[in-house]
């Protein structure tokens, strides 16, 4: 009932939402917060009664739903939706706020969207029917396109039907995979999918036809992630889009795609990973060796060719933007693995991009309110003007490169840790991407923060205490997390203990 | 079951005898009112399908054979009864809508649509070879004479020419591919034709090159009423010229009853007559499905006249439906049924969105419909609303009824045809979010605020909830289902 109540609060906000007149902002932007809120204390209370040693799905509920193909309303958390499921709630009141001052037009559709958007977020990580997880999936689609196309930036129109067509594209080919999967299995229901795949003999265990379903699936979360080369919506997206839709973009929706990695492509199809993840059981299929390197060398062209086009930007969005598909690099790397610390690694560092990217694209936001801009190379010694904004910045770009002692540095050490004992030299090769991270960051760093003052920022403020308010929770964790990724890794080390690992 | 004689066939009859009575009274009433207050024929016409459905539905549960075996009363056919009715009810209210249609031809407009309603009763319910081809030549005949009504328009009568051209060179091949099956089997009774199929087959005196002409032959005709390719480059002629309501109606309801047709008589006779192993149709089948979708959705890119963008996405539709019925399983066949609930909603509210545009702003360009969203929103988002279930995305009914297709045809181990249905799904969302586009993201200079009656609002909101909740609705499933009846045995 918690998780139920947290998936429709933010639905049952957009139809208040609606109701409300159009001319009455402050309102509409308060009503919104408290149904951003809601859930976010639904999640501390599910925080709270989360029984980190448990193997069954909490919180579960399953009743049916259309009863004539035996679809189930089944939807419960473990492990590994948990940490995504608490960042997204936590999200949803932070974006609210970020998008207090700067949205111009049209603020009730704007909320009403953005309050659908996270009932498809928390919908699909609860999701444990694959059919209601292909709704929820689709669901997000929506109102993101109106969020990117009405909101976003001069090339909005172009970002956000890229973004759609991209994404359809591969919920499509998933569309496939997944009747050919009900076919098969004849349920929905994820679970019994899972059970069913590891049996002996059942037609869903056949390596061919998991190769294949995998594939389909692999495809529609590709684009999601995004993994090489179905990335190029992704800048796009993200330049165009406004602050607190970036963030979502950023922190939740690209952790769609590897959450459904693991969940799908991972636990029910262990013959298909095994195909791209070993080969020798590539070679055991007839195939070439190569094949079982597929997804690592995805996950390392992620890294490197990520990082290396940000260190060529000198948009600060797009930079930020294509550090991202450098660090889900490291997620797919980690999950190439399949041992316990890559895995683990990956999982970590899915929340811990989460947070700090979400903190690296709203520090964007507030630098462009202020110049109208985000040319690296048009700012210069900010520093001087905005001390405590510089420091935020400085936080998240340290986390972000990977500096021990905060968080992004566990995530990408555990997932490289991981990978090393299976492909050794994709995974050095693969360092090179956290060199060039420090490097890109180090260098924006110094471009806009340090040296001598453009005079045509003379006048600029110091960042606020709406901001700042987004900000510190984000901080805090990126600390916590950092120096104790233990509290993290807890919540979903059984979950991870149960995925089909290999030593 | 023997079939019941003519004079006993009579009550179960009674549906299309009140469409035709009521023909009749929109015709007297309108030459009692001299041409003047021709909405009392709307009504009138309004009242006569009322009372048709109610019919329907009360000798809804009867499995019997008419006429000495010409026609079939059963639940497949109610169930296209049913859907054909609501488009001819849908359709007459758009017309009182309607400004461009003439006012004072209004009155035979509504005695020639029951009358084309009444020919589509007998293209879901006949069983004998010639029924079928009467039945069809009533169905052309009128939509001839409508697809032409807008006299003033060169396009109108354009397309009135184009359909009749086509029409008359589909139905005399279809007419010929008849007359072969007939001088083979010798009898047009569907059911004696599928049996003497299997004899003939068995006994090694029929060669399936010849069942193979004759049911490309055949496929001519149907498919000219499906519009499906190739037999469909009249539609989007006829569809742009035709008034809208017209288009709307053929879009729907002719497809429905092509597709009725279609499906009994195949399945009846070249399905039950097992020859599916020595004649490979349903492959051919499966080639015009996907042809026809590819050829609908790409012709639909470029469009900038919501009427015929709508028209190339309808040919478009037409190939998915027919993704159902290549290896005509009952899993194929209830997708058909459930897809046509479906599409009746969400393609009919897109059309009344155009009806209101037309009649608001005078335009039938993309263009037209920019900033609609400041200006009048809720039909906005009632548009997004059925172009998104068009494009067949959750949770709107069109993405149950597109999973339905799907499923059948995966489960038919026919992957090409699932990839080119699935991408064209993708290449159909460019060209409808262009009118979304167009709706949401752009700006114009023009602002204020359309505003519609209230009667329009509510009639959209009659397409807006289906729209929404068909496909969480498992009664539609089941009804669907059992639909299916006999026909699938």
């Amino acid at each position: 009932m918690l998780l139920t109540l947290m998936i429709f609060v933010p639905l049952i906000g957009m139809v208040v939402v609606l109701c409300l007149p159009r001319n009455s902002e402050e309102t509409i932007k308060r009503t919104t917060l408290v149904f951003t809120l809601i859930p976010l204390i639904l999640g501390v209370i599910l925080l709270a009664g989360y029984d980190r040693g448990s193997e069954e799905h909490q919180y579960a509920v399953d009743v049916v739903w259309i009863e004539a193909f035996d679809i189930h309303y089944h939807i419960g958390i473990d492990g590994l939706s948990v940490t995504l499921l608490l960042l997204t709630v936590l999200l949803g009141p932070i974006c609210v706020i970020a998008s207090w001052r700067n949205i111009e037009k049209g603020i009730k559709a704007y909320m009403a969207l953005f309050l659908l958007l996270e009932t498809g977020m928390i919908g699909f990580f609860a999701a444990l029917d694959l059919f209601l997880f292909y709704v929820f999936f689709e669901l997000t689609l929506l109102p993101m396109y109106f969020l990117i196309g009405i909101w976003g930036g001069p090339r909005r129109e172009y970002a956000a039907i890229k973004f759609f067509l991209y994404t359809l594209f591969g919920s499509v080919l998933m569309l496939i995979a997944m009747i050919a999967v009900y076919l098969k299995g004849e349920t929905f229901d994820i679970p019994t999918l899972i059970t069913l795949a590891q049996q002996d003999g059942h037609a869903l265990a056949n390596p061919v036809f998991q190769i294949w379903v995998f594939l389909g699936f692999f495809i529609g979360f590709a684009v999601k992630v995004p993994i090489f080369p179905f990335h190029t919506w992704l800048p796009d997206a993200h330049v165009e889009a406004p602050t607190a839709i970036s963030v979502i973009l950023a922190a939740i929706l690209l952790k769609m795609g590897t959450y459904g990695l693991i969940r799908v492509n991972f636990a029910m199809l262990p013959e298909g990973m095994a195909f791209f993840t070993d080969p020798e059981a590539a070679v055991k299929l007839g195939r070439s060796a190569t094949w079982g390197y597929g997804l690592a060398i995805l996950g390392f062209i992620n890294i490197v060719y990520g990082s290396f086009c940000a260190l060529a930007q000198t948009d600060f969005k797009k930079l930020v933007a294509y550090s991202s598909i450098g660090h889900m690099g490291f997620v797919i790397l980690g999950l190439a693995a399949r041992n316990e610390s890559g895995v683990t690694g990956a999982i970590l560092q899915m929340f811990n991009h989460g947070v700090i990217s979400a903190m690296l694209f709203l520090l964007v936001g507030v630098v462009y309110d202020r110049a109208h801009h985000r040319e690296i190379n048009g700012f210069g010694g900010l520093g001087s003007k905005m001390p405590i904004y510089t420091g935020i910045t400085t936080l998240a770009f340290m986390a972000s490169l990977g500096l021990p002692g905060l968080s992004g540095f566990v995530g990408e050490a555990l997932a490289l840790l991981g990978a090393y004992s299976k492909y050794q030299v994709l995974t050095i090769l693969s360092t090179i991407g956290i060199v060039v991270g420090a490097a890109y960051f180090l260098w924006t760093l110094q471009r806009v923060f340090l040296g001598k003052l453009n005079p045509k920022y003379e006048g600029i403020s110091e960042i606020n205490g709406r901001e700042i308010l987004t900000l510190v929770p984000l901080g805090i964790l990126t600390i916590l997390f950092g120096v104790c990724p233990s509290l993290l890794i807890s919540m979903f080390n059984q979950a991870v203990r149960l995925l089909p690992l290999v030593p | 079951m023997s079939p019941l004689t003519n004079i006993q066939s009579i009550p179960y009859f009674i549906p299309e005898l009140i469409l035709v009575v009521f023909a009749l009274i929109a015709v007297l009433v309108d030459l009692v009112n001299k041409g003047k207050n021709t909405e009392r024929c709307a009504y009138v016409a309004l009242v006569g399908v009322a009372a048709t459905l109610v019919a329907v539905i009360v000798l809804g549960s009867t499995e019997q054979s008419l006429f000495l075996g010409m026609i079939r009363l059963d639940s497949f056919a109610v169930f296209f009864k049913i859907l054909i009715l609501a488009a001819t009810a849908v359709t007459i209210i758009f017309s009182i809508k309607s400004e461009e249609l003439d006012p004072r031809m209004k009155g035979e407009y509504y005695a020639l649509l029951i009358a084309v309603t009444f020919g589509m009763f007998l293209m879901a319910s006949s069983t004998n070879l010639l029924m079928i081809f009467i039945a069809l030549e009533t169905v052309s005949l009128t939509s001839y004479i409508l697809a032409g009504f807008l006299t003033h328009n060169p396009r109108s009568s354009e397309a009135a020419f184009k359909y009749i051209t086509y029409g008359a060179v589909a139905s005399g091949t279809m007419l010929f591919g008849f007359s072969l099956l007939f001088g083979l089997t010798g009898t047009g009774d569907v059911v004696q034709i599928s049996n003497r199929l299997t004899e003939m087959f068995s006994a090694g005196e029929a060669y399936p090159l010849v069942v193979l002409v004759i049911i490309t032959f055949i496929l001519a005709g149907v498919g000219y009423k499906m519009a499906s390719v190739p037999f469909h480059m009249w539609s989007p002629d006829v569809y742009e010229g035709a008034p809208i309501p017209i288009t709307a109606f053929l879009s729907v309801a002719s497809k429905a009853a092509g597709f009725a047709l279609f499906i009994r008589l195949f399945y009846s006779t070249f399905q039950a007559a097992n020859i599916v192993g020595s004649v490979d149709w349903s492959l051919m089948l499966a080639i015009v499905s996907a042809l026809t979708m590819t050829v609908g959705n790409l012709a639909a890119l470029p469009q900038q006249n919501v009427k015929r963008l709508l028209a190339y996405s309808s040919i478009a539709h037409g190939g998915y439906l027919l993704m159902g019925a290549t290896l005509l399983t009952p899993e194929g066949i209830h997708a058909i049924l459930f897809y046509f609930i479906a599409y009746l909603f969400m393609n009919l509210g897109a059309f009344f969105v155009v009806v209101l545009i037309a009649n608001e702003l005078g335009s039938e360009t993309i263009d037209g419909y920019r900033n609609l969203w400041s200006r009048a929103p809720f039909v906005a988002v009632a548009m997004a609303i059925f172009l998104f279930s068009l494009t067949g995305i959750p949770p709107f009914a069109g993405f149950f009824g597109k999973w339905l297709l799907f499923t059948a045809v995966i489960k038919q181990e026919l992957y090409w045809l699932a990839v080119v249905g699935l991408l064209n799904s993708v290449v159909s969302l460019y060209y409808y979010a262009r009118i979304i586009k167009a709706m949401f993201l752009e700006t114009s200079d023009e602002t204020d605020a359309i505003s519609f009656s209230w009667g329009n609002l509510a009639l959209l909101v009659v397409f807006v909830v289906p729209t929404f909740v068909i496909g969480f609705w498992n009664t539609v499933y089941e009804v669907s289902r059992a639909s299916l009846g006999r026909i699938v045995g």
